[in-house]
C-alpha cells in the first residue's frame, strides 16, 4: 500500500517537472537526440566507445576526400563516401581536437551514405571516418596538415 | 550574432540528387576570447535533419567543430523534379531554423 502510494507520488512529481520544463522551453520537446557523452569525450577512443564503436575494422571502401594541407584550420572541407553496403551511419572524428567527435550522420532509406562538410581543426591531425553497417564498424583515416589552427582567435 | 537565413540548392545528379545547404550560424566553440579577454559562450548547431517529401532521410548530430556558417552536402537517392527537400537545424540554445527547396 505504502509502496503504491510512493510510486504514485513519484510519477506525479516527474510529470509536473516535465510539464514545467515543457512550459519554460517548448523547443525541448522537439529536440532530437544529441549524444552528450560522445561529444564531451576528450579523446577519440572514449568518443568511439560512447558511440558503441570501440572497435572498428579498417576499410578501403570508405573514401575521405580532403586536402593534404589545409591552410586555414577554421574551414577544412572534407567529403566522405561509404561504399559499404548497408551503411547506416558515418561518424567524423578529428583525433587532436579538444573534443574529437565532430559529427555523426544517420542515413535512412532514401539517402546515400555521403556527406560533405567543413571542419574546424585546432592543429594537424588524423581525421577518422567511422562507418556503421550491419551491426559492424569500419574505419578509414586521413592525415590533414593545418598551417593555421581554427580553434582559438 | 543571431542565426541568419539559410540557403539551399537541390540538383539532380546521376541517380541521386545533390542537396547543398548553407546555414548562417556563429558556431562558437566556447574557447574563443573577445579582445577584452572574455570567453565567448558556446553556441552551436547540434542537430541537422534532411527530409524528402516529408520523410526523414538523414538525421545528424554535430559539434562545435563544424565551421562557422556551416555548409553541408547530402545525397538523396533518385529524386524527381518537383520533389520537396526540407532541411532543419536545432542549436544548443534551442534556436531553430529550416528551409525548403524543390528539385530543379
Amino acid at each position: 500500500m505504502h509502496n503504491r502510494r510512493r510510486n504514485l507520488l513519484q510519477t506525479a512529481g516527474i510529470v509536473a517537472a516535465a510539464l514545467a520544463a515543457g512550459l519554460l522551453k517548448p523547443i525541448a520537446a522537439l529536440a532530437a537526440t544529441w549524444n552528450k557523452e560522445a561529444f564531451s569525450a576528450k579523446n577519440p577512443g572514449d568518443a568511439l566507445k560512447s558511440l558503441g564503436a570501440a572497435s572498428a575494422e579498417a576499410s578501403s571502401a570508405i573514401v575521405i576526400e580532403a586536402p593534404h594541407i589545409a591552410e586555414n584550420g577554421a574551414v577544412v572541407p572534407v567529403e566522405i563516401t561509404s561504399n559499404i553496403a548497408g551503411t547506416t551511419s558515418i561518424a567524423v572524428l578529428i583525433d587532436k581536437n579538444p573534443f574529437p567527435l565532430a559529427g555523426k550522420f544517420d542515413f535512412m532509406e532514401g539517402a546515400l551514405p555521403f556527406v560533405k562538410l567543413n571542419l574546424k581543426m585546432s592543429e594537424s591531425s588524423d581525421v577518422r571516418a567511422v562507418v556503421m553497417a550491419g551491426g559492424r564498424n569500419y574505419v578509414a583515416t586521413k592525415e590533414i596538415k593545418v598551417t593555421i589552427g581554427g580553434c582559438g582567435g | 550574432m543571431a542565426a541568419g537565413p539559410m540557403k539551399m540548392r537541390a540538383a539532380l545528379g546521376a541517380g541521386y540528387t545533390d542537396v547543398r545547404v548553407l546555414m548562417s550560424h556563429p558556431m562558437e566553440t566556447g574557447q574563443r576570447k573577445t579582445p577584452d579577454g572574455k570567453l565567448v559562450e558556446l553556441h552551436f548547431i547540434q542537430n541537422v535533419t534532411v527530409k524528402v517529401n516529408g520523410k526523414t532521410v538523414v538525421e545528424s548530430q554535430i559539434s562545435q567543430a563544424i565551421s562557422r556558417n556551416p555548409v553541408f552536402s547530402f545525397r538523396v537517392k533518385g529524386g524527381a523534379k518537383g520533389d520537396k527537400i526540407e532541411v532543419a537545424w536545432l542549436d544548443n540554445k534551442g534556436e531553430t531554423n529550416s528551409t525548403e527547396a524543390t528539385i530543379a
